[in-house]
């Protein structure tokens, strides 16, 4: 599990967290939801050694990711940033075989090789396998990066918003394949989600920030609900049930709730 | 092409006289035409290979040595190196070359974090005002010392004076090249950026040094050596990659190849042209490379319009 205790930051002076405080336990999908700015991806980076920790502390399974070697943890921990601006010009099947070079440190095995295959597999990339990055749609290269990372195989997963650019088939794909994943491996992803439908469909537990603080964590049910999507959110949303699952309306203004 | 690089040149000199063993042609053959020869391959290859990691640690197509600093850093390091100890050895000047061309260097890439990223053809152009500075200062002391000419010997490469017992240091390039092959993958996802390289439990800081080193210890190499020959590793670097993509492991060797290919046949053409005088391989290089490398940048508006 990762162990998040009292953790603050600063950027040039404004506060992105705020002693936030949070245990993510091991296995299954955790969402993190909230507004533009509560400190979402900061959070992520922080914890995958990205950003200096500058406050508080972390623990991945134990082990405090300041301290921890940095190749030791690739093996653990692997990330997926919002932005992936990639000037190197690569196949699709290079960049996911990087993902395995914590493992084989340029000398690939068969093992890995076959880890390769499976995350083009996953990720349904096969046929664009040789076709360079740049010469792929956005949705596509989101895909491929995707693949990268699990490539990598860690027990923890933390994709930045991870259905950028996909269309609505290849968005609900992916959340299948990570629930997939998920419940066969014992792997842990934690993602930060835009639509909160995803959320709530797909994850088991919801951490939601505001203002660089935690807000609440809980179920699905917990969380997606009209009082407090009002206040994370700061909108007014109405939430129906489908198929078992709350379902925010967000796109539209609900009927006023009668107050009583 | 080798070969025929081994065949050309101003005195006449047959295989068959060799064989023979008559006259001068053997000594000709060992002592001018096969260190020349190796040479021109060396610094090719070790050219285009620096371009293409120094390329990958700042993530610019249009950095080399030549663009940011680094060869008129170890010029400038080879004059102080002349000027305060005369009499040392070449090897005491290149050791002085390169720890100049590393702090230029150094300096570059401190400049490059504070150049936003968005604008990729502001890098080669702050580093081509920092190499034009670090010249000018240059020029300055070379000027007040008296040791001009020497400063344009360093500055244009030039093969004619290749003997043996004058080129060997260039096998130090070939080594460093070597060491480049070996860190390929890591110069590869250094090329991906930082967050990418973290997260694939790089160390980013010692991956970095390497690839400074082995760039601007190269460039001083060459500049002490043969001269420094500009835009080899702009051009060659940018046409493997167009062709075979990104990927060092594979790329590298290719480079390697074109580096060396290019630099020969222009030498080549530069001895053939104007026989038995010699056009210098920086001239030549230059008018073909930039005819090259108009292409390429005309090629790509074309290929990000369709």
């Amino acid at each position: 599990m990762i162990e998040i205790s009292h953790v603050s930051h600063q950027i040039a002076g404004a506060s992105i967290l705020s002693d936030v405080s949070l245990t993510i336990p091991r296995g299954g999908i955790t969402a993190l939801i909230g507004p533009n700015g509560a400190g979402k991806s900061t959070l992520l980076s922080l914890i995958a050694r990205l950003t200096p920790l500058q406050g508080g502390q972390i623990t991945v399974d134990g082990a405090d990711v300041t301290m921890t070697p940095t190749d030791a943890l690739a093996r653990r921990l692997s990330i997926l940033r919002q932005d992936n601006s990639v000037a190197a010009r690569l196949t699709v099947a290079d960049l996911v075989g990087f993902g395995r070079y914590p493992h084989h440190k340029g000398r690939p095995t068969a093992e890995d090789r076959v880890h390769v295959e499976q995350a083009l597999e996953m990720m349904g990339l096969h046929p664009l396998s040789g076709r360079f990055l740049d010469e792929l749609s956005g949705g596509q290269r989101q895909r491929a990066f995707v693949a990268m990372v699990l490539a990598q195989d860690t027990d923890y997963v933390l994709l930045d918003e991870p259905l950028n650019n996909l269309d609505m088939k290849h968005a609900r794909q992916m959340m299948e394949r990570l629930k997939e994943a998920a419940q066969a491996s014992g792997k842990s992803f934690v993602i930060v989600v835009h639509d909160i439908n995803f959320a709530a469909a797909y994850a088991d537990l919801i951490v939601a920030l505001k203002d660089g603080r935690l807000h609440s964590l809980g179920t699905p049910e917990e969380i997606v609900n009209r009082p407090c999507l009002r206040d994370v959110f700061e909108l007014d949303i109405a939430v129906e049930t489908v198929g078992g699952h709350p379902f925010a309306l967000h796109q539209i203004a609900p009927e006023p709730l009668v107050d009583t | 092409m080798a070969g025929l690089s081994l065949m050309i040149g101003a005195s006449d000199m047959t295989l068959g006289a060799v064989f023979r063993g008559e006259g001068d042609d053997t000594l000709i053959l060992l002592a001018s035409r096969i260190p020349r020869t190796l040479a021109i391959i060396l610094t090719g290859a070790s050219m285009a290979i620096s371009g293409l990691i120094f390329q990958m640690l700042t993530r610019n197509k249009f950095v080399e040595p030549s663009t940011a600093g680094t060869a008129e850093s170890a010029g400038l390091g080879l004059l102080i190196a002349v000027a305060l100890f005369p009499t040392t050895s070449l090897l005491v000047k290149m050791v002085i070359a390169a720890g100049c061309a590393i702090a230029g260097t150094l300096l570059f890439l401190k400049i490059l974090d504070r150049l936003p990223p968005r604008e990729p053809l502001l890098v080669p152009l702050v580093g081509l005002m920092l190499g034009g500075v670090i010249g000018a200062v240059a020029t300055f002391f070379a000027y007040q010392m008296d040791l001009l000419q020497y400063l344009g010997i360093w500055t244009t490469g030039e093969f004619s004076g290749v003997l043996r017992g004058r080129y060997e240091l260039l096998w130090l390039t070939g080594g460093l090249a070597v060491i480049g092959y070996l860190f390929a993958d890591r110069f590869s996802i250094m090329g991906m950026g930082r967050d990418v390289s973290i997260t694939l439990g790089l160390n980013y800081r010692a991956v970095m040094w390497t690839g400074l080193i082995i760039v601007s210890v190269t460039t001083a190499v060459v500049v002490v050596t043969v001269g420094a020959i500009p835009f080899l590793g702009l051009i060659v670097p940018n046409i493997v990659s167009r062709i075979m993509g990104d990927n060092l492991r594979a790329a590298v060797p290719w480079a390697a190849s074109l580096g060396a290919g290019a630099l020969l046949l222009c030498d080549i053409i530069g001895r053939v042209i104007r026989q038995p005088y010699e056009i210098p391989i920086g001239t030549i290089f230059g008018v073909i490379g930039s005819m090259i490398f108009l292409y390429l940048l005309l090629g790509r508006q074309s290929h990000a319009v369709r």
